[in-house]
């Protein structure tokens, strides 16, 4: 009976009692995400269609700094790895290991959100301010609400960090690991087409 | 009655773990680090697109490449591929609307014929 018991806490997160047999807060999650394709959509679609409007101020092709923006994708796509060593060392219940992997996606994550911070302060001192353009207008508003997601991503993995030291985690730890992983690797997919379309692609 | 599964997480040997605690399978430690890799070397590649001269395949090899990392991501760091088929219908469900709408809101703006 305890060993039943038992059993059925160590698979608790993968066959919770719901009507779906999955956990209602990972499918809550993923449509979650789905939701988020149509926000970036909307974005990036209104970025592709201003892009080449540009009646006064600097192009693209003449504020865009590929090399330093290369740098930025690699330091976040090395983020998504540190970031499911975090899930893989939760799953595992090694507790050190998961704090120490979600500490560094966060500063991988705070190293982005730096250079994109940078990156602005270039434009603008190049002339390239919110309003300039449609093309500032729109590539601002896109590339800004992605740095609001990875900011709000690193408050959420620093909230673990502490939360985990606290020990006061409610329900099961790696779930919760796992889900603002999710969060985490959208963030990375979003930037993945962003700098593809929006900076590789010339007008 | 059974037990729970030893984790075959042991690195070097199929790169495909049993994650005992969270119930979704997934890659060994060293198989994300081959996915990291690949995905980097990849956008080396599309790195590379902007300096040198692809000509006609610039375009649809930069297109395939940013799709290629975009499903590496969501099938092995986000377990799409070893997870129950419904988060994958859910994510996907998502992802094909807002492809359909928008493609449909920009050809309605005629930016395909420019």
């Amino acid at each position: 009976m305890a060993e039943a018991a038992l059993h059925g806490a160590a698979h608790g997160a993968a066959h919770p009692h719901t009507s779906t047999g999955l956990s209602n807060v990972k499918l809550g999650m993923w449509v979650f995400l789905g939701s988020e394709c149509l926000l970036f959509g909307g974005l990036i679609s209104t970025y592709m269609l201003y892009r080449g409007r540009v009646s006064q101020g600097p192009t693209p092709a003449q504020v865009f700094d590929i090399p330093f923006t290369s740098v930025s994708s690699f330091v976040l796509l090395m983020s998504s790895l540190t970031m499911v060593l975090a899930v893989s060392a939760a799953k595992l219940g090694d507790d050190r290991r998961t704090n120490l992997w979600l500490t560094v996606t966060a500063l991988l994550g705070a190293t982005f959100v730096g250079g994109q911070v940078y990156e602005f302060t270039a434009f603008y001192n190049e002339g390239l301010g919110f309003g300039t353009s449609l093309f500032s207008s729109s590539f601002y508003t896109l590339t800004g609400f992605h740095g609001v997601h990875v900011t709000v991503g690193i408050i959420m993995l620093m909230s673990l960090v502490g939360i985990f030291r606290r020990s006061r985690v409610p329900g099961s730890k790696s779930e919760t690991v796992e889900m603002v992983g999710l969060y985490w690797h959208f963030v990375d997919i979003v930037w993945i087409v962003i700098f593809t379309l929006i900076y590789l692609i010339p007008v | 009655m059974t037990t729970a599964p030893a984790d075959a997480a042991v690195p070097g040997t199929s790169g495909v773990s049993d994650a005992a605690h969270g119930g979704s399978h997934g890659l060994t430690g060293r198989g994300y680090v081959r996915v990291a890799v690949i995905l980097a070397l990849i956008t080396a590649l599309e790195v590379s697109t902007y300096y040198v001269d692809f000509g006609p395949f610039f375009l649809p090899a930069l297109i395939i490449m940013m799709v290629v990392k975009f499903l590496m991501v969501v099938s092995y760091f986000m377990h799409l591929r070893f997870d129950h088929g419904l988060f994958s219908f859910l994510f996907y469900s998502g992802l094909v609307l807002a492809i359909g709408v928008y493609v449909a809101f920009l050809s309605t703006l005629h930016f395909f014929l420019r």
